[in-house]
């Protein structure tokens, strides 16, 4: 027999907008379960806990200790196998959530760009090494360049920094002349302005090029230099790692799982983040990438318009709004160049987990009938890798999710109480 | 202070390795001074990519069990990591 929970409401993914979302619904009342994959809430921003205690994170998780709520880590959702369930595996067991109201909060990944070399070990995200440095990942006394787009590569590069790496260079790819105009804009939002100066006084003596791009990765078996490219020319930089961010995409596996309507790589949500699918609420990067500010209130309105406090979420409609614009603005600052889709060449490695090259890719049409032929996307990871780089390169919609969202022992599939074993999502 | 709170020996491809705690099997096997920490189904060698356990290049076998995520793995006392592409 498969393990059972019941909540009022079930909110999966324990990352900022999820945490605000349970808190809220806890505070209100309800019988409010929290599920996250990771072994500890956080998400990945808040990896690790609260690294100054006077932080907002610090607020929320003594907020979170304090909630009346069942936190259930290290838990995966793996199938719906009908209305108001939830199949999930938690240390190869299957665990069955039963609820009312379900907030989706999956939070968001990073989007990948291939590009000749980044297959070699020593490549990684900027997000990837930011977390794996969380968990003790060596970098003192390496020499790291950071490269790619947005301010995570300078909260990166200060991170490497205070674990004693050597930052050579930070590649924004952005212009010169988009970046002065976002900097004019944070002139209104003087706290996200200090944090970026906070963040460039610690990587001082790195060299920050904007308008400034990785074109390959080269080394025998791991990354030994980087070549990067400006306007004026190209030049290999020597490195131990390389770490690049080209800015995030939605996680929207359990959304689609669900069923509910999207656009633009984002879940539709109302005014009060309730999604196309009744009871089913969504916060925080889901529904458009726009980092921590938004997805903390945008959690407290689902946990609110989910536990029946309709006027309370609205109160925080309009700050919520102005928490957006300010990912609106992050998008348009940091914008990809064209460039960026045709570093790959045709022998460039696409998906690693099937070795599949943008060579064999190109002579489809779309992300299914790439899939059909090539195996792109069905190794371990999903496409959760190739589908934002296929989406990036030939503008390929991403195939809607079909269960399990990720690989499974067998034998969880075979619970969950209902005649079906997955409830297949539309399109699958 | 309690066993949590103690550095911990783990074993990569045999070699002993102490990390603090809280480590990961990623960092401990990186420690090693081990880039690759798989070959991929062409035989490149491969390592962590994404530090969040969506990319799955980090695997190794982990004692005993083939296709283990290592940056989602916390290092125990007396584990064995092996990597393939080592």
């Amino acid at each position: 027999m498969a393990r059972e929970r019941g909540f009022d409401i079930l909110v999966v993914g324990a990352g900022p907008a999820g945490i605000a979302a349970a808190c809220v619904a806890a505070e209100s009342g309800a019988r409010v379960g929290l599920v996250d994959d990771n072994p500890a809430p956080g998400g990945q921003i808040w990896r690790g806990g609260p690294e100054r205690p006077a932080d907002a994170a610090a607020a929320w998780f003594a907020r979170l200790d304090a909630a009346r709520l069942e936190r259930l880590a290290g838990v995966q959702i793996v199938a719906r196998p009908g209305p108001r369930v939830l199949l999930a595996e938690a240390a190869g067991e299957a665990l069955v959530l039963r609820h009312e109201k379900l907030i989706l909060s999956p939070g968001a990944r990073e989007r990948f760009i291939p590009f000749p070399g980044w297959t070699l070990p020593g490549v990684l995200g900027a997000g990837g090494i930011q977390a794996l440095l969380k968990s003790g990942f060596p970098v003192a006394g390496k020499r790291v360049v950071v490269a790619g787009s947005g301010p995570l590569l300078l909260a990166v590069a200060a991170a490497l920094r205070e674990h004693g790496a050597e930052v050579p260079v930070i590649a924004e790819q952005a212009p010169w002349g988009r970046l002065i105009r976002f900097g004019l804009g944070l002139l209104a939002r003087p706290g996200k302005l200090a944090q970026g100066a906070g963040y460039r006084i610690k990587t001082r003596g790195a060299r920050y090029v904007a308008g400034c791009w990785p074109v390959a990765a080269e080394g025998a078996r791991r990354v030994e230099r980087a070549i990067l490219r400006t306007a004026r020319g190209t030049w290999a930089e020597p490195c131990d790692l390389l770490a690049c961010g080209f800015g995030f995409v939605a996680s929207l596996e359990l959304p689609r799982l669900l069923g509910c309507a999207e656009r633009d790589g984002s879940v539709c949500v109302d005014e009060a983040q309730q999604t196309s699918v009744p009871g089913v609420w969504c916060a925080g990067e889901a529904t458009g990438i726009g980092g921590v500010d938004p997805a903390l209130l945008e959690g407290q309105v689902a946990g609110l318009a989910a536990a029946g406090r309709r006027a309370d979420a609205a109160r925080l409609f309009a700050a919520r709004d102005r928490a957006r614009r300010f990912g609106r603005a992050l998008d348009r600052a940091f914008a990809l160049r064209p460039e960026l889709k045709s570093l790959a060449t045709d022998e460039t490695i696409v998906c690693r987990c099937e070795d599949v090259t943008r060579g064999r890719l190109a002579a489809y049409g779309s992300w299914r009938e790439a899939k059909l032929h090539t195996r792109c996307g069905m190794g371990p990871c999903q496409g959760r890798v190739c589908g934002g780089a296929t989406e990036f390169l030939f503008g390929w919609a991403p195939a809607s999710g079909r269960p399990p969202v990720f690989p499974v022992p067998v034998g969880v599939l075979g619970a969950g109480g209902n005649e079906s074993p997955i409830d297949r999502a539309p399109g699958a | 202070m309690s066993a949590a709170d103690e550095a911990v020996t783990v074993l990569v491809n045999g070699q002993p390795v102490r990390v603090p705690p809280g480590t990961s099997a990623a960092a401990a096997v990186a420690m090693a001074g081990v880039s690759a920490f798989r070959s991929s189904v062409t035989g490149a060698p491969r390592g962590p990519l994404c530090g969040m356990g969506i990319c799955f290049e980090c695997r190794a076998t982990v004692d005993g069990v083939p296709g283990v995520r290592t940056c989602r793995t916390r290092c125990r006392e007396g584990m064995e990591i092996r990597t393939d592409g080592a």
